[in-house]
């Protein structure tokens, strides 16, 4: 348990530095959101002050973080100039498109790679080991970008799946069922971009740790007393090649999370992506701000449950946590 | 103890193995090694570092590294030759007839697993038994290699576990499914002297108590004294002395036997600590990337000949039930 407070206290104070660098940059970065009414000369500058004044924008930058800091925990995450409404509502509805993207990739990730790794860890220089060696290279030196137009290229030429949105425009006249049928076709290309751009990292790190296990002693060991090889693979290896790949999860959360803002933006999911890309442009200053800490939030998350499964799953962790006691 | 009228358990003959390393030349770890055992015997074998001893241990199982292959002879289990055997039938046989001790408890037992649930896995890999008889099975085996309290050793993992805890557990694993023969492997150079000598207690009850035969490898005579009955002799890949414990220890016939077994009884004697320079074997062992020709120890043998150099001695029989291969033991015409 203290084991878990521990985590917990820290990514709180991660949260509190992340937020601090936002506004330190945002302070930085040259641009506000008047600087069009500027240029409109029915805008008056007494106009645009008063506007300035209204938000809080002439204060120093200490006191508009305290402010901010304040308004996130009465869980606002400050105000936005565009909606013209508190940040965290207007997050929130974006925040489950995106999670139910993430998730769902995340999902589609560990069941290829998984499989894979141990497949591949197995049959070392087996024709599937290079295949997927040389696959996973591919995919991670070529940029995100691109492999996502490609796919959606292929969507549009073949007409396999819809493209842009998460619903079709007749959504609301469906049945339960026929939603749930078009929301799956939806989700289809932007899960698929992320799950192979994710599991190219991923099937080399379960591979790497796969056979790490498999050449340890206590996996000769448990083969001389004639374990069968498959029982070797997932009750042996794979449970003592667990830990770094758990670890490995809360990172690919992370790297999910960055990775849909783009796939997002290409394909048009309504999450998380678009909304910071559009604040970002416009300068809506605490939209940006609290779309960054969502995702700082996501990933301070993920790390959070991966901490806790390695807990549930490695016996050695647990030791040192009663040892803290 | 030896009954030469038993049918042999396992009947290795002239048996050749060579590491092909990466890079560099070959290596021939085995060179023509021949040994039987009969049931219910214990063998040990006697050899330094290198020698080739746990190659044969691995061999036995035809769990040599990749890079390692046997390259001639036979190995006969109970008639059948492991060698020509596919994995298949080999898995049956691992653990259920012959079953291999690890060398180092600390990192035979996976980390992540339970002690219980390690020795349950053999069994249930071997025996069609339901989960409450596999569990009631491993407590036996847990109280059967001395933990009084099974329910809670069952559940620990090793790292909760002592040096000698961990091997007791190896060692339940090994016997669980009442294996014909094991083959310990060092099985006892991690622990101290004392827990040595329990383990040794406990291996000995086991035999008595299965019939189990018991092939016992070790770098030190003396793990050998009061356990094994006949001892084998390794030096450079062969073995160059056969003959039971107590002629190894009273008249050993080889030269080898004979540094060997002086230096390991003066060090029980005199005690490490208070001689001023520990007895050795003046030379090295040879290069086992260039053997010598004639016998393998006659560079550092005070009682070497003309022809030693020359010829690898045969093997001869100056005692009953001794076999040695040195010259100083018989004829050598030329």
């Amino acid at each position: 348990m203290i084991y878990v407070g521990q985590r917990l206290l820290r990514a709180i104070l991660l949260l509190a530095g992340v937020s601090a660098l936002c506004f330190l940059f945002t302070e930085m970065a040259p641009g506000s959101f008047f600087d069009e009414m500027r240029l409109n000369p029915q805008i008056s500058p007494e106009t645009i002050s008063a506007l300035r004044a209204h938000y809080g924008l002439d204060q120093p930058l200490a006191v508009r973080y305290g402010r901010w800091m304040k308004s996130a925990l009465h869980a606002d995450f400050g105000y936005s100039i565009a909606y013209n409404m508190p940040v965290a509502p207007l997050l929130w509805k974006r925040t489950q498109n995106t999670l139910l993207l993430t998730t769902t990739a995340l999902l589609l990730t560990w069941f290829i790679s998984v499989p894979l790794g141990v497949w591949t860890a197995n049959w070392r220089e087996g024709l599937l080991d290079k295949t997927v060696t040389l696959a996973s290279s591919f995919v991670i030196s070529v940029p995100e970008l691109v492999i996502a137009v490609a796919v959606l290229a292929v969507a549009v030429r073949w007409r396999l799946a819809p493209i842009g949105g998460m619903t079709s425009t007749d959504f609301d006249g469906l049945s339960e069922w026929t939603k749930l049928q078009d929301l799956t076709r939806h989700l289809a290309l932007p899960v698929l971009i992320l799950a192979v751009c994710e599991s190219a990292v991923i099937v080399r790190h379960i591979r790497a740790s796969m056979v790490e296990a498999l050449d340890a002693p206590y996996v000769h060991a448990a083969r001389g007393f004639g374990i069968r090889r498959a029982r070797l693979l997932f009750r042996h290896a794979l449970s003592a090649a667990a830990n770094p790949a758990i670890s490995l999860l809360g990172f690919s959360l992370a790297g999910l999370l960055s990775g849909s803002l783009l796939v997002e933006v290409v394909c048009g999911w309504p999450g998380l992506g678009p909304l910071i890309l559009e604040a970002t442009l416009s300068r809506d200053l605490y939209l940006v701000i609290g779309g960054i800490m969502f995702s700082a939030l996501f990933m301070v998350g993920g790390n959070l449950v991966a901490d806790v499964m390695l807990l549930a799953f490695d016996p050695r962790i647990r030791r040192e946590g009663t040892n803290a006691d | 103890m030896v009954d030469n009228s038993n049918k042999y358990l396992l009947q290795v003959h002239e048996l050749k193995v060579t590491y092909f390393p990466a890079n560099g030349d070959p290596v021939r770890a085995l060179d023509g090694v021949s040994l039987d055992i009969c049931s219910g015997e214990v063998v040990g074998i006697l050899g330094e570092s290198g020698c080739g001893k746990s190659t044969l241990a691995s061999a036995l199982l035809k769990m040599l590294p990749p890079q390692a292959k046997c390259e001639d002879g036979s190995i006969l289990f109970r008639g059948r030759d492991l060698l020509s055997l596919p994995e298949r039938d080999l898995r049956a046989i691992r653990g259920q007839e012959i079953s291999l001790i690890p060398q180092d408890p600390a990192l035979a037992l996976n980390p992540v697993m339970t002690a219980g649930s390690q020795v349950s896995e053999v069994l249930r890999s071997h025996l069609p038994l339901n989960t409450q008889q596999r569990r009631q099975g491993v407590l036996d085996l847990l109280r059967e290699v001395g933990f009084n309290e099974p329910q809670e050793i069952y559940s620990t993992y090793p790292h909760q576990l002592s040096g000698g805890q961990r091997q007791r557990i190896a060692i339940a694993q090994a016997v669980a499914c009442r294996p014909a023969l094991l083959i310990a492997d060092e099985a006892t150079s991690e622990l101290d002297v004392s827990l040595q000598a329990e383990i040794v207690t406990l291996l000995s009850q086991i035999r008595r108590q299965h019939g189990t035969a018991i092939l016992a490898i070790s770098h030190d005579p003396v793990f050998f004294a009061g356990f094994a009955d006949r001892m084998a002799v390794m030096y450079a890949g062969r073995i160059v002395e056969v003959a039971s414990t107590d002629v190894i220890f009273g008249r050993p016939l080889h030269p080898y036997t004979q540094a060997l077994v002086r230096i390991a009884t003066s060090s029980v004697v005199t005690g490490a600590a208070k001689s001023a320079r520990l007895p050795v074997i003046d030379g090295e062992t040879p290069n086992p990337t260039s053997l010598p020709v004639g016998c393998r120890f006659e560079p550092r043998c005070c009682e070497r000949m003309d022809v030693c150099s020359r010829r690898y001695p045969p093997e001869f029989m100056p005692a009953p039930l001794a076999n040695v291969n040195c010259f100083k033991y018989g004829e050598h015409v030329d």
